[in-house]
C-alpha cells in the first residue's frame, strides 16, 4: 500500500468519525430541520405581509386580545416547562423529566384548544378561506394558512413530546432525545412570537 | 453530560429570568398594538421586539449560545442570508399600493 493510500484512508476515517461542530448527529439534524422550517414560516409570513401591504381594504377583525394573550402566555410558559424537563433529564431525574415533558404536552393541547375555539368563532362570523364580511377575501386565506401551519406544528410537537416522553420513561430514549424534542418545541414557540404581532396585533380593530 | 443538582437549580434560576424577559417583551408587543401610531411604525416596532425576543429564545432556551462558536455563526449567517433573500418582493408590493405600472 502506498503512502498516498495510507494518507487518504486516514483522512477518510477522520472525516467519518469527527462529528460536525462537535454536537450529536441527531441534534445537528434537528437544527438543520429548524433552519429549513424557519424558511417555510418566513416565506409564509413574507407572502402574508406582501398581500396585506398591497391590498387596500385589508380587514381588522380582532376586537379583543384576551384569547391571543392567553395563548401566548401558555406557549411561552410551555417553553419554560420544557426547559425544566431537559434540565431534569440531564440531572438524571427521570420522573421529573417525564413529568415536565408531559406538562409541556398538556400546555400544547390547551394552546391548540384555544386556537381551534378562535377559528370556530371566526368561521361562525362568516370567515372562510375565500371570503369574509369585513373586506378582501385574501384575509381568510392568509390567516388560516399562517395560523394553520403553526397549529399543525403544535399538534406534531404534542405527539412528539408524548412519544419521546414515554420512550424516555421506558428507557428506550435518553436525555439527548428530550433535549432534541425540546429544541423543536422552542422553535414552535419562537414562530408564535412573529405570528402574534403580524397576524393578530396588526389587525386589531381600533 | 450529566449535571449536579446544584447546577440544575442554578440553571433554573437563569431560565426563569430569561422566561420573564421574554414574557415582558411579549407584553410590550401587546402594548405597541394600542399605541396611536401608523401601521408602518407599528410594524417596525413589533418586528424589532420580535427579533429581540426570538434572539433571546434561540440563544438561551435553545442553548445556541453554549454551542461551538462555529456552529452559532453557521446558524446565524445561514438564516440571515436566506431571510434577506426573501425580501425582494417588497418593492413590487409597495408599487402595487401606489398603483404604478399595470395596476389600475
Amino acid at each position: 500500500m502506498s503512502q498516498a493510500d495510507l494518507t487518504m484512508q486516514g483522512h477518510s476515517a477522520g472525516m467519518l468519525t469527527d462529528r460536525p461542530f462537535a454536537i450529536p448527529t441527531k441534534k445537528l439534524a434537528m437544527w438543520l430541520f429548524i433552519i429549513a422550517d424557519t424558511m417555510t414560516f418566513a416565506a409564509c409570513l413574507v407572502a402574508y405581509g406582501f398581500l396585506r401591504n398591497a391590498t387596500p381594504d385589508w380587514p381588522r377583525p380582532f376586537h379583543s386580545i384576551l384569547n391571543v394573550a392567553m395563548m401566548t402566555f401558555i406557549l411561552l410558559t410551555s417553553s419554560l416547562t420544557m426547559l425544566l424537563g431537559v434540565q431534569s433529564a440531564k440531572a438524571g431525574d427521570k420522573a421529573g423529566a417525564f413529568r415536565w415533558t408531559m406538562i409541556t404536552a398538556l400546555a400544547g393541547i390547551a394552546f391548540a384548544v384555544l386556537h381551534i375555539r378562535e377559528w370556530l368563532g371566526l368561521i361562525g362570523e362568516g370567515m372562510t378561506l375565500f371570503k369574509n364580511p369585513w373586506g378582501t377575501g385574501l384575509f381568510g386565506a392568509a390567516f388560516f394558512s399562517v395560523t394553520g401551519l403553526h397549529i399543525t406544528h403544535v399538534i406534531a410537537g404534542v405527539i412528539a413530546l408524548t412519544i419521546v416522553g414515554l420512550r424516555y420513561k421506558g428507557g428506550r430514549y435518553n436525555a439527548d432525545d428530550i433535549e432534541i424534542v425540546g429544541l423543536y418545541w422552542h422553535f414552535v414557540d419562537l414562530v408564535w412570537m412573529f405570528v402574534v404581532p403580524f397576524v393578530y396585533l396588526l389587525n386589531l380593530a381600533h | 453530560m450529566a449535571m449536579t443538582v446544584e447546577q440544575k437549580h442554578e440553571g433554573i434560576g437563569k431560565y426563569l429570568v430569561v422566561y420573564l424577559c421574554i414574557l415582558a417583551l411579549a407584553g410590550l408587543q401587546f402594548a405597541i398594538a394600542y399605541q396611536n401610531i401608523t401601521a408602518a411604525q407599528m410594524f417596525r416596532r413589533m418586528l424589532s421586539v420580535a427579533l429581540v425576543e426570538a434572539g433571546v429564545a434561540v440563544m438561551f432556551f435553545m442553548h445556541l449560545w453554549s454551542e461551538k462558536r462555529g456552529f452559532l455563526l453557521f446558524v446565524v449567517f445561514f438564516t440571515i442570508f436566506v431571510l434577506l433573500a426573501m425580501q425582494f418582493g417588497w418593492t413590487d408590493s409597495f408599487r402595487l399600493t401606489q398603483c404604478a405600472g399595470y395596476c389600475s
